[in-house]
């Protein structure tokens, strides 16, 4: 059974339609990425996921679950965490703080138990410490931990937003443009991340990208979006060959009035 | 230069940091304790004012510090409270302790009923949709006279505690030792919301709405239950206030105490609970500091200097003053001095810069 | 009005059973007038709030104080027991330096806050109009003042209907003043380069538009609204540094009218104004007054955004 399904998903916002009738699965333990150039509907498709957007028709299914019945915030309950394109941390808080928080799910102790800190909570607490090392260490914050947001770099706070969605212990990692931004070393880490995402924590990868170079050296799958619609679906370099998606990136004759 | 170094995780959840640091505190709360011995009366009530303010304080600091929701009308809570605890010990013959509870309660629940239709209100609508209700309190207060007394308003039933008669008056001491177990309470328990999932998700909030969600926070019930928590101990501070005025009407709750709680907690440092009591002391210090340079220029000069509104002008343009060159108040200035002194000569000239942001509008949500 | 309907043509026709029908209108008619003069003040300063929102997306507590502010400066120059200038050279006066005074307040406190979150300039303007208050409390005292003003005290008849010359010039004057603002903002290049300054700071910055500037120019503008709405406060009645307060009632107004909205700051004001008199006249005292505040509630439960409001969304 695939992971995620996307099922015919059409969203419009007034008169503009930004996806139509978008379909297809991703398999457990596929890193898949989404391209297309801008305004193809590549964040509203993510957008959909995280129920952030209502789609007017289709359907969503996460491991034989509708999506589509859950509030935005009980998405992470199913196991699917997301960075955001233009970096959405906590800016005021530590590094720490940031991936705790990505231990919400995780939590069981009741608020009165919270507010006295019964022994129960403390417990807890050390075990979400312990889990939170271990993202850390798979990243390499080590030298950040304490450190507050507002004062990171670009770069290092990408790093901290994978992380702090790698603290919800994810069963799907949903990456708004991982690398945009990013140096070229950084971007080389990247690359090696992604992998090890999958490969030693076990998510499954959906990725939102325009680096090419980044795409085809990471993804099983890619799929090309062009003004809402799918346009070509299969291995990196099908797709990049594919003629529809030459012709959304660079235009042809006939495009081009 | 102090380093930590840490061996365990518990050494980051503990509720102080270093031995040190409890030392610190351990010291002041035990000086605290002493001052009813070395005070005399009138300074002893500054004290509790002191002290009640800050619990006041700590309810808004966690509502709109901690959880970012701004209120423009806190004293409609302190009301609540205060009218919640009277009514209950005068009409149900409730003894202090459980009434006093039963106010915080009630608060909290006032609290969250006032939160669930404002929730959808974000940043000024939320300010403002506070401050009307501040503003209809005084008026609720007058028309639900049978209870409130109206105009006339309560006198603050006896507190009979153990035995003891704990009175403002007439055992300023046990009543100061009262509000202070109530702080200490306060301060613990919020100390370790801080130190949980929900205090995280407080902040998370606070700081970006669409990433709590993202991260399985739901968004609405968090600013609900930040809404209850900082009412419940709005009104206990309220209930305390009640018996330190002794008596109260519709005019002590007043918009002006709503803004002037807001306003405290901004000088204080928003977004720490050291910063509530920052706030409460500059609320206590400046009438005593201005009654002081009063006397000193009528010595001076002779005659009698009166300013009306002289206590607000001073109060605001202290709090012009931070926002200007010290938006994280009071409690922000002496952390940067901790750090300056504890890297010292190591710290860098604008290690504390502010950054420089452009507004994205604000409009939009 | 949305709320007081049912009661008030409840009340209105006892009214006219007691008096007969033509009186009945008259009052009416009155009431209505008298609270759409007051309906303009507020609407006038609610104004110099949309406009500074619209513009700068800066939230001004401070602004009905600023009102109060200029109608003292009008009166410290107009009236004989002080400069005793003429009556056009006092408000030309007033405007001109609440137009300098806010463009000041905006060089010196607010461009500091520039970039920080909302509420932070909110509590900056509440505290810079108290500060307000209390130096205007220092300079003309705390006792009412009236201004002398050639529209005071004059009044209209029409028939049966006698109205202040005062009221109809506050009417006249916010019409006119709304309008040009509303042309203001939709045609010149101004305008519209400060709406683009508040979508996106940045932005707007790289296309080349002077965003600190115009925040200036913005603020200025609301000083001289401010003076504007003050002499014609002042000459309706008289003011003291509590008028100031009026900012709150005018506050509502904008957020009723939905704020950023100039035509809806107007609405909002007319709409407080004609709430009140209707409110005393036919509502237990002691409800009376709750009634704009719970319109406002209202508003904000069943239209968060007001009732002229654009609707947006934020982009992820």
């Amino acid at each position: 059974m695939s992971l995620l399904e996307v099922d015919g998903v059409t969203v419009r916002f007034g008169g503009v339609t930004a996806l139509e009738r978008v379909s297809f699965a991703v398999e457990p333990g596929e890193i898949f990425a989404i391209v297309g150039p801008n305004g193809a509907g590549k964040s509203t498709l993510f957008n959909v996921i995280s129920r952030i957007h209502e789609p007017e028709e289709g359907d969503l299914r996460f491991a034989g679950e509708n999506l589509l019945r859950l509030a935005p915030s009980e998405v992470a309950g199913l196991g699917i965490a997301r960075t955001f394109q233009n970096i959405e941390l906590f800016e005021h808080s530590s590094v720490l703080q940031n991936l705790l928080v990505g231990r919400h799910r995780h939590r069981r102790a009741s608020i009165p138990a919270q507010v006295f800190f019964a022994p129960a909570v403390r417990r807890e607490e050390v075990a979400h410490r312990a889990a939170v090392e271990q993202v850390i260490d798979f990243l390499d914050l080590q030298p950040y931990r304490d450190r507050t947001i507002a004062g990171l770099p670009y770069g290092l706070r990408k790093v901290v937003e994978v992380g702090r969605a790698l603290a919800i212990e994810p069963r799907m990692l949903l990456l708004d443009e991982p690398a945009s931004g990013l140096s070229a070393e950084e971007s080389g880490d990247l690359q090696f991340r992604i992998k090890d995402i999958r490969d030693r924590m076990g998510a499954t990868v959906l990725m939102v990208e325009h680096d090419m170079r980044l795409v085809s050296a990471v993804s099983d799958r890619v799929l090309a979006l062009a003004d809402g619609r799918v346009i070509a679906i299969g291995t990196p370099a099908a797709v990049q060959s594919h003629p529809k998606v030459i012709e959304a990136y660079l235009g042809t004759e006939a495009a081009v009035p | 230069m102090r380093t930590a170094l840490k061996t365990s995780y518990v050494q980051d959840i503990r509720l102080f940091p270093d031995v040190r640091r409890a030392l610190r505190y351990a010291v002041l709360l035990a000086l605290a304790a002493a001052l009813p011995l070395l005070l005399d009366d009138f300074l002893l009530g500054e004290a509790t004012n002191v002290l009640i303010w800050a619990i006041a304080g700590m309810g808004l600091m966690l509502l709109t510090g901690h959880a970012g929701q701004a209120s423009l009308g806190h004293a409609a809570f302190l009301a609540v409270g205060c009218y919640a605890n009277a009514i209950l010990m005068e009409r149900a013959g409730l003894p202090f302790a459980a009434s006093f509870l039963a106010a915080g309660v009630i608060t909290g629940l006032v609290g969250v009923l006032v939160a669930v239709p404002a929730l959808r209100l974000h940043g000024i609508y939320l300010a403002i949709a506070t401050l009307a209700l501040s503003i209809l309190t005084e008026d609720i207060i007058v028309l639900a006279e049978p209870w409130t007394g109206g105009v006339i308003g309560l006198v603050a039933p006896d507190i009979t505690i153990a035995g003891a008669e704990v009175d403002r008056y007439g055992s300023p001491g046990l009543f100061y030792w009262l509000c202070l177990a109530v702080a200490l309470i306060v301060t613990l328990g919020y100390r370790n919301v801080l130190r949980t999932p929900l205090g995280r998700a407080f902040v998370a909030i606070r700081d970006s709405e669409i990433s709590a969600q993202a991260m399985g926070i739901n968004v609405a019930m968090t600013k609900a239950l930040a809404f209850g928590l900082s009412c419940m101990v709005t009104g206990w501070a309220g209930a305390l206030m009640g018996h330190f005025f002794y008596t109260f009407n519709h005019e002590v709750f007043t918009v002006i105490i709503s803004i002037q709680l807001l306003v405290m907690i901004v000088i204080g440092g928003l977004g720490s609970i050291q910063g509530a009591y920052w706030g409460a002391l500059v609320v206590g210090v400046i009438p005593q500091a201005i009654n002081i340079a009063r006397d000193g220029a009528q010595a001076a000069f002779g005659g009698s200097v009166l300013i009306p509104g002289i206590e607000t002008g001073i109060f605001m343009t202290l709090l012009i003053v931070f926002i200007l060159f010290e938006p994280r108040g009071i409690h922000g200035r002496i952390e940067k001095w901790r750090i300056y002194v504890e890297l010292f000569p190591l710290c860098r000239r604008d290690m504390f810069r502010r950054q420089k942001s452009f507004l994205k509008t604000e409009r939009m949500r | 009005m949305l709320t007081t309907r049912p009661g008030a043509q409840d009340s209105s026709g006892r009214a006219q059973g007691r008096c007969d029908g033509e009186t009945g209108i008259v009052e009416t008619l009155q009431l209505i007038v008298s609270g759409l003069a007051n309906g303009c003040v507020y609407g006038l300063i609610a104004l110099g709030f949309a406009l500074i929102y619209k513009a700068a997306e800066q939230v001004n507590f401070a602004q009905g104080d600023l009102m109060m502010f200029g109608a003292f400066v009008a009166l410290g120059l107009a009236n004989e027991s002080h400069l005793g200038l003429p009556f056009w050279v006092a408000c030309i006066g007033a405007i001109a330096a609440m137009a300098v005074f806010g463009w000041l307040l905006e060089r010196t406190v607010l461009r500091q806050v520039f970039g920080q979150p909302q509420i932070a300039v909110v509590i900056l303007t509440i505290a810079l109009g108290f500060l307000l208050r209390f130096i205007a409390g220092i300079i003309w005292g705390h006792d009412p003042l009236a201004l002398e003003s050639p529209i005071a005290g004059v009044n209209q008849r029409f028939g049966d209907l006698v109205l202040g010359l005062d009221e109809l010039a506050v009417i006249a004057v916010t019409l006119v003043l709304t309008a040009f603002l509303f042309g203001f903002f939709s045609r010149t290049r101004l305008g519209i380069a400060m709406q683009a300054s508040s979508q996106n700071q940045l932005a707007a910055y790289y296309m080349g538009i002077p965003v600190k500037r115009i925040h200036g120019l913005t603020w200025a503008l609301a000083g001289a609204i401010a003076a504007v709405a003050g002499i014609l406060f002042a000459s309706k009645g008289s003011i003291d540094p509590n008028t100031g307060l009026l900012g709150i009632k005018a506050f509502a107004a904008a957020v009723i009218g939905g704020f950023g909205s100039l035509p809806g700051a107007l609405a909002g004001g007319l709409i407080v104004g004609l709430i009140e008199p209707f409110a005393a006249r036919y509502v237990a005292s002691g409800y009376s007054q709750i009634a704009p505040y719970a319109v406002l509630i209202l508003v904000l439960l069943f239209r968060p955004r007001g009732l002229f409001a654009q609707a947006h969304a934020k982009k992820v």
